[in-house]
């Protein structure tokens, strides 16, 4: 996961005082932080997929050119701190109200973008309630729901999406579900609410399904502009520290274990699109 | 002079909070206060463009009061004693995030699931804290339908002002009453919102965000500092209270709300019978106006304090009294209410006639 862009090597080069000013061109540029994202090192662990995700959020952002019209709500997990990051209004939510501080902002300021940025355990366990109904009744949010199957930020607990079988820190036998109960599809579950306009389940493993999350996104954000209703885009991601993996293993899990139990793909459309 | 009408508590305040030019409610359906959203419902949105919206659960309800206060915007709910259990949680990150915005819970006798008769018992609930944290709520106690109706305006401009939320602690009897009041004149709704507020990124400025989240210690008690602050504030600036009959006044009879209101009949009656006795009712629990029990308690015979609970109030009351004079307490629980003939009878049997009240303090 972790290579080296043209930037890295050209920092490399610019330190030790090597110029080489014909790579230094914007056409040679592979890799670019969004103005939109903060220039701040983040907190995530080496090779999470939560900083891609902000990443190409920021990135859809940046080129809806909406900053100054989106407002973001941010969980309780890994991504509490989400509002160090993304250069956009946000305000942070207690643990799984994120959907319903949403609706709060939505309802007052219809005309701007309102999203949520949710763990598994904040959106499909604390705030199943929540989510469940702001979805019914077509907020005309976005949802974007990290699923890595884990409690991250707690360091590893079970989490309503902990796959069968899958040993955290509190099914340390593997999750029984004659006991621990079944990995809970959220996406699946809202897609049949009439409220609810979008559903995709995506993943930033690999660089095609980042690209394919970013379209997501977009068109997520584009559906509430046209107020269509509730949208949620669920990114299957990797947890490596708390999965006991390194970056390359977790992502050979989420291709392997993951998507199988968590296909990837549409489950609801709008209409005609 | 504004209108004058006969209302119910519960749809007065509702009138109120239209009329203070309100931007959003949010409420959950519970006894004794589900008027209060069926009022909004009928046509305060045609009439203003507030939103009113019926949420899921109460934990819902101030979790969209926590989104579009963030947003500037002036918002309220209201519940009743189990639902405003639910909202705890809630507050307290209002409180943290330093949020203004009003609540009223009319409040039933508990614990649990309880009764839906009036009652007192939220008292320590609502001043002392309710949720996690070291924080303060502003507490107004109403004792008539007109000042459901000002401490309406009044709340969400402490709310305002202090960056608080503030809660309007009422109970069943006043919220389902009928009586006449005196309706202000309808405030425009506010078209200019704070610096802080998250509307959106503003071109070349800092984003805003809003949080209670600060997970250095140092800056998390930086923001404890902060607040206590604000509270030693309102204490100097804020306090509210009403006093009768002071100044000639062997005895203090004191209450808020609902039993202060009946204690004003039962120091009548005491009147009558040859006993100086006055009144004090605090109208901002918190901050509560330890002052004047101080002050007027070295000249005092006694005080009997009156509640609907099982004694909450009176624990301040002796705080502030300091062991000055003799603070008596008389209370009804689980929704019922004292009648002044009750109360005037407690007083004579334990000041007058010298007898040691039951209670073991």
């Amino acid at each position: 996961m972790i290579e080296k862009t043209k930037i890295n090597i050209l920092e490399e080069l610019d330190h030790n005082n090597i110029h080489h000013p014909e790579i230094c061109i914007e056409d040679n540029i592979v890799w670019k932080k969004p103005s939109t994202l903060i220039d701040t090192p983040m907190h995530y662990c080496p090779g999470c997929g939560h900083s891609t995700a902000h990443k190409i959020f920021m990135e859809v952002v940046e080129e809806m050119g909406i900053q100054n019209e989106i407002i973001g709500v941010a969980p309780v997990g890994c991504s509490v701190f989400a509002y160090h990051y993304m250069d956009v209004d946000m305000q942070e939510a207690a643990h799984g109200r994120a959907c319903a501080v949403a609706t709060g902002i939505k309802r007052v300021m219809p005309d701007k973008y309102v999203f949520t940025y949710q763990g598994d355990g904040d959106l499909a366990a604390i705030g199943t309630g929540e989510t469940i109904h702001a979805a019914n009744r077509g907020e005309k949010i976005l949802v974007i729901f990290i699923n890595n199957g884990i409690y991250g930020m707690t360091s590893g607990q079970m989490a309503p999406t902990t796959l069968p079988g899958m040993v955290s820190t509190t099914s340390p036998y593997g999750r029984d579900v004659n006991t621990m109960g079944y990995p809970l599809k959220i996406s699946e579950l809202i897609a049949h609410l009439p409220g609810v306009a979008y559903v995709t389940r995506q993943s930033v493993h690999k660089p095609a399904n980042v690209t394919k999350t970013k379209k997501a996104l977009k068109k997520a954000l584009e559906y509430q502009k046209q107020g269509l209703g509730f949208c949620l885009v669920e990114i299957v991601s990797n947890c490596p520290s708390n999965w006991k993996m390194t970056p390359l293993e977790s992502n050979r899990f989420v291709e392997e274990q993951m998507i199988p139990f968590y296909p990837l793909g549409d489950i609801k459309v709008p209409e005609g699109k | 002079m504004g209108e004058l009408k006969l209302m119910k508590g519960n749809e007065a305040l509702a009138e109120a909070m239209i009329r203070a030019g309100c931007d959003a409610y949010f409420g959950y359906p519970i006894t004794p206060q589900s008027e209060v959203l069926e009022y909004l419902s009928k046509d305060a949105t045609k009439r203003t463009g507030m939103v009113v919206l019926q949420a899921e659960s109460e934990i819902a309800a101030i979790n969209m009061i926590y989104g579009a206060a963030g947003c500037g915007r002036r918002v309220m709910t209201t519940s009743s004693s189990p639902g405003i259990s639910l909202m705890q949680e809630g507050l307290s990150y209002i409180a943290g995030a330093e949020l203004p915005c009003l609540l009223a819970n009319v409040v039933r006798g508990g614990p649990g699931l309880g009764t839906i008769q009036p009652s007192q018992a939220d008292y320590f609930q609502a001043c002392k804290g309710g949720g996690h944290g070291d924080y303060k709520l502003i507490v107004l106690a109403p004792s008539s339908v007109q000042e459901m109706v000002d401490f309406v305006k009044l709340g969400f401009e402490l709310a305002e002002k202090y960056r608080n939320p503030a809660m309007i602690l009422t109970d069943g009897a006043i919220g389902q009453m009928m009586e006449k009041v005196v309706l202000f004149d309808q405030i425009e709704r506010k078209k200019e919102f704070p610096e802080w507020a998250t509307i959106g990124k503003k071109e070349g400025k800092e984003r805003n965000y809003i949080t209670s989240l600060h997970i250095q210690p140092d800056k998390m008690e930086e923001i404890n500092i902060r607040l206590q602050n604000k509270y030693k504030e309102m204490q100097e600036k804020e306090v509210r209270y009403q006093a009768i009959n002071l100044d000639d006044a062997d005895y203090i009879f004191t209450g808020y709300g609902l039993a202060a209101r009946i204690s004003m009949k039962a120091m009548e009656i005491a009147r009558d019978n040859g006993y100086k006795v006055g009144l004090i009712r605090p109208i901002t629990l918190f901050p509560f106006p330890t002052k004047i029990y101080n002050e007027i308690s070295k000249k005092l015979k006694g005080i009997l304090d009156i509640e609907m609970n099982a004694g909450q109030m009176v624990e301040d009351v002796r705080l502030a009294v300091n062991g000055q004079t003799r603070v008596e307490f008389f209370g009804r629980m689980g929704g019922m209410i004292p009648s002044p003939e009750e109360i005037y009878e407690q007083f004579i049997k334990i000041f007058i006639e010298g007898e040691k009240n039951d209670r073991k303090d």
